[in-house]
C-alpha cells in the first residue's frame, strides 16, 4: 500500500510538467506500465496500444470517441478480458512483441481479475453491477479487503471479527453519506435509480483502499450538483496518495480534475498532455469534442441542412 | 410552443398529480404534475433517484399509476396498456437496453412498426431520410453498433409509428461530447417536424438549452418549472441541481 518513497501529490504533478507530450511518454514514477497490448474481435482492432504509463499518485482521464477501446483497454489491463497478444505456450508473438503490464512493480499478464483488485488496481464498471438482492449495507460491505471473517473457521468465532465489521461499518457509512446514499442503506440496491447505482458502484470500490482506482464514466447518469460534491472527494483521494484512472466523457469534469490526459481513438493512444494542451489540439476537436463543443445548442443555425455533419439530409 | 399555453391550447400530454412506484408502499412519484402543448420540447432535469426515468415509464404504461391522471389530447389514458398508447401516438426511448441485438437494424426498425406491418415500407423510407446512417447499415446487427449508433437505432424505431409525443430517456447518456450534441440537435429537428418531445436528462446545461420549457423533479415531485433559459439562470436550480462547475471551468 504505502511506497517506501512516498510522494506527495505536489510532487508527483510538478514530475508531470517534465513529462514530453507525446504518446506513451515515460513517466518519471510510473505505476502502470503497458506494453503491446492488443485486442481483436474478429478482424476489428479493439486496441493496440504499444506503451503506456500512469503517473503515480495523480489523476489521469482517458477520453476519446465511442468505440475507441477505452472499456476494452480497462477490461484487458484488469483481468476480465485477455489481450490477442498475449505469451502462447506455442507460437503467439515473440517474446519482445508479447502483451506485458505492471502495476505497482509486478507483471499482471494472465492474473485472473480477483487477483489484480487484491494488488491494489480496482475497477468500476459503465454499465454497473451492484448486488440487487443484497442491500446497499451489504454490497458496500464486500467491497472490504482482508475481512477476518472471510476464513472458514474464524467465521464461527465473532469475537475474531466483530471489531474489524464494526470497523467496515462505520467506513461505509461515512461513504454513504459523501454519496448521498445513506437514506438508502436498508434498501435493496436493485430498487435504486441508474445514476444511484452509478455512485454505490463507485463508493464500494472505495471500500477496498485501493492503491489505484479505474473509473469507467463515474459520472454518466449523474447529476450535475452531486458530480462537482464528488469531484472534490476524488481530489482529497489524490492528495492522500491514490492513483485515479478514468473514463469520462463530460469534458468539464475532465478539465476541472485532471493532471493528465490520454487520448484514444480507433484502438490507439493518439495524445497526451495536460487537459488545456490537448482540448487545444485540432485533431482532438475534430474526432471527438466536435465543432459546437463550445456554443449554444439552442442556436436556431444549427438546424440548417450541413451544419452538422452527421445527419446529412434532414427534412426540416 | 409557449404561445400555444397562453390561447387555451389543449396540452398534447397532461400528467395530474401523479403517484407511482415500484414496491408496495413506496412512492416514487409523490404527486407530480406535467405538460407538454403541441410542438414543444420539455427537458426534464433532477438529482438522482427524483423519480424522472419513472415518471416517463409511468407515462409509456410501464408503471402502474396510483393516484393521479394522465390525458393525452384530452382524452383520459390513465392505466392504459402500452401497445394501446403507441398505437395512440406516443413513442419511448428507454435509458439502457433498447435495441434487439441479435436482430439487424432494419429488423430493429420493423418491430417498431409490429402493429402496422403494411406501413412498413413507407415509414422505412422516411426515417431513412432522417437517420441515412442507418440506411446504409441496414442489414448489420444491432449488437455490433457503437452506443451512439444504438441510441440512433431506438429512436429511429420509436418514430416508425409517427407519434405525436416522443418521451426520451437520458438520450446522451455515454456518448462522447459529439455524438451528444448531434443528439440534441436532432431530436431539435425531429421536434421542429411536429412531434412534442419530452426528455429527460442528466447533461441539464445542454438539455434546457434546447429545451422550450423545463421542469425540475425532486422527491417525485414538480419542485420548478420555467423555460429552458430561466431554470438555467436560478440560483436555486444551479445550486440544488446544476451546480457551477461548468461556469467554473468555463470562466477559467
Amino acid at each position: 500500500m504505502s511506497n517506501a518513497t512516498k510522494k506527495t501529490a505536489t510532487e508527483a504533478r510538478a514530475e508531470l510538467k517534465t513529462v514530453k507530450q507525446t504518446p506513451g511518454a515515460s513517466k518519471p514514477d510510473a505505476i502502470l506500465v503497458v506494453d503491446n497490448v492488443v485486442r481483436d474481435f474478429g478482424g476489428n482492432r479493439a486496441v493496440d496500444v504499444d506503451h503506456l504509463e500512469v503517473q503515480r499518485g495523480v489523476i489521469t482521464a482517458l477520453i476519446g470517441p465511442n468505440g475507441a477501446g477505452k472499456t476494452t483497454f480497462f477490461n484487458l489491463i484488469t483481468g476480465f478480458d485477455q489481450p490477442s497478444s498475449a505469451k502462447k505456450m506455442f507460437g503467439g508473438p515473440s517474446a519482445d512483441k508479447a502483451a506485458k503490464w505492471s502495476f505497482n512493480g509486478k507483471l499482471l499478464g494472465n492474473t485472473a481479475a480477483a487477483s489484480v483488485a487484491k494488488s491494489g488496481m480496482v475497477r468500476t464498471f459503465q454499465l454497473t453491477k451492484a448486488l440487487s438482492r443484497l442491500t446497499v449495507m451489504q454490497n458496500m460491505l464486500l467491497g472490504a479487503k482482508d475481512q477476518r471473517g472471510e476464513s472458514f473457521l474464524a467465521a464461527f468465532v465473532k469475537p475474531l471479527w466483530a471489531a474489524q465489521e464494526k470497523a467496515n461499518i462505520a467506513k461505509a457509512e461515512d461513504l454513504l453519506k459523501r454519496f448521498k446514499l445513506y437514506e438508502k442503506k436498508e434498501d435493496l440496491a436493485g430498487s435504486l435509480s441508474g445514476g444511484q447505482k452509478k455512485l454505490l458502484e463507485m463508493a464500494r470500490a472505495l471500500m477496498s483502499d485501493p492503491v489505484m482506482i479505474m473509473l469507467d464514466e463515474p459520472m454518466a447518469g449523474v447529476n450535475p450538483a452531486l458530480t462537482q460534491s464528488l469531484l472534490g472527494h476524488i481530489q482529497s483521494l489524490r492528495d492522500e496518495g491514490t492513483t485515479v484512472l478514468f473514463v469520462e466523457h463530460d469534458m468539464h469534469m475532465v478539465r476541472h480534475i485532471s493532471d493528465w490526459v490520454v487520448v484514444m481513438a480507433e484502438g490507439r493512444v493518439v495524445a497526451e498532455g495536460p487537459a488545456d494542451t490537448v482540448m487545444s489540439d485540432q485533431a482532438v476537436i475534430d474526432a471527438y469534442l466536435g465543432a459546437h463543443h463550445d456554443t449554444d445548442l439552442g442556436d436556431d443555425a444549427l438546424l440548417e441542412e450541413g451544419a452538422m455533419d452527421a445527419p446529412k439530409k434532414e427534412k426540416k | 410552443m409557449a404561445e400555444a399555453k397562453k390561447t387555451g391550447v389543449e396540452p398534447v400530454l397532461r400528467a395530474d398529480n401523479l403517484v407511482a412506484g415500484y414496491l408496495p408502499g413506496v412512492n416514487i412519484l409523490n404527486g407530480c404534475s406535467i405538460e407538454a402543448y403541441p410542438g414543444e420540447l420539455i427537458g426534464i432535469i433532477g438529482p438522482n433517484g427524483a423519480g424522472k426515468s419513472t415518471l416517463l415509464k409511468a407515462l409509456f404504461g410501464l408503471v402502474k399509476i396510483r393516484e393521479g391522471s394522465v390525458t393525452l389530447n384530452g382524452e383520459d389514458i390513465t392505466g392504459f396498456k402500452t401497445n394501446k398508447l403507441v398505437q395512440m401516438g406516443v413513442g419511448f426511448v428507454p435509458q439502457t437496453n433498447n435495441v434487439f441485438p441479435s436482430l439487424t437494424i432494419q429488423e430493429n426498425l420493423q418491430m417498431g412498426l409490429f402493429l402496422q406491418p403494411k406501413r412498413l415500407s413507407e415509414r422505412l423510407d422516411a426515417i431513412f431520410d432522417i437517420f441515412p446512417v442507418l440506411a446504409d447499415r441496414r442489414q448489420q446487427s444491432a449488437g455490433s453498433l457503437s452506443g451512439g449508433e444504438r441510441q440512433s437505432v431506438a429512436m429511429a424505431r420509436a418514430l416508425m409509428m409517427d407519434p405525436k409525443v416522443l418521451l426520451l430517456d437520458e438520450p446522451s447518456a455515454g456518448l462522447s461530447p459529439v455524438r451528444q450534441d448531434e443528439t440534441f440537435i436532432r431530436t431539435r429537428r425531429i421536434n421542429k417536424a411536429g412531434v412534442s418531445v419530452i426528455m429527460v436528462e442528466q447533461n441539464a446545461r445542454r438539455c434546457l438549452q434546447i429545451a422550450d420549457r423545463g421542469y425540475v423533479l425532486d422527491q417525485g415531485r414538480d419542485a420548478y418549472t420555467g423555460t429552458g433559459r430561466e431554470l438555467a439562470d436560478d440560483p436555486k436550480v444551479i445550486e440544488l441541481y446544476l451546480g457551477t462547475l461548468a461556469k467554473d471551468v468555463d470562466a477559467k
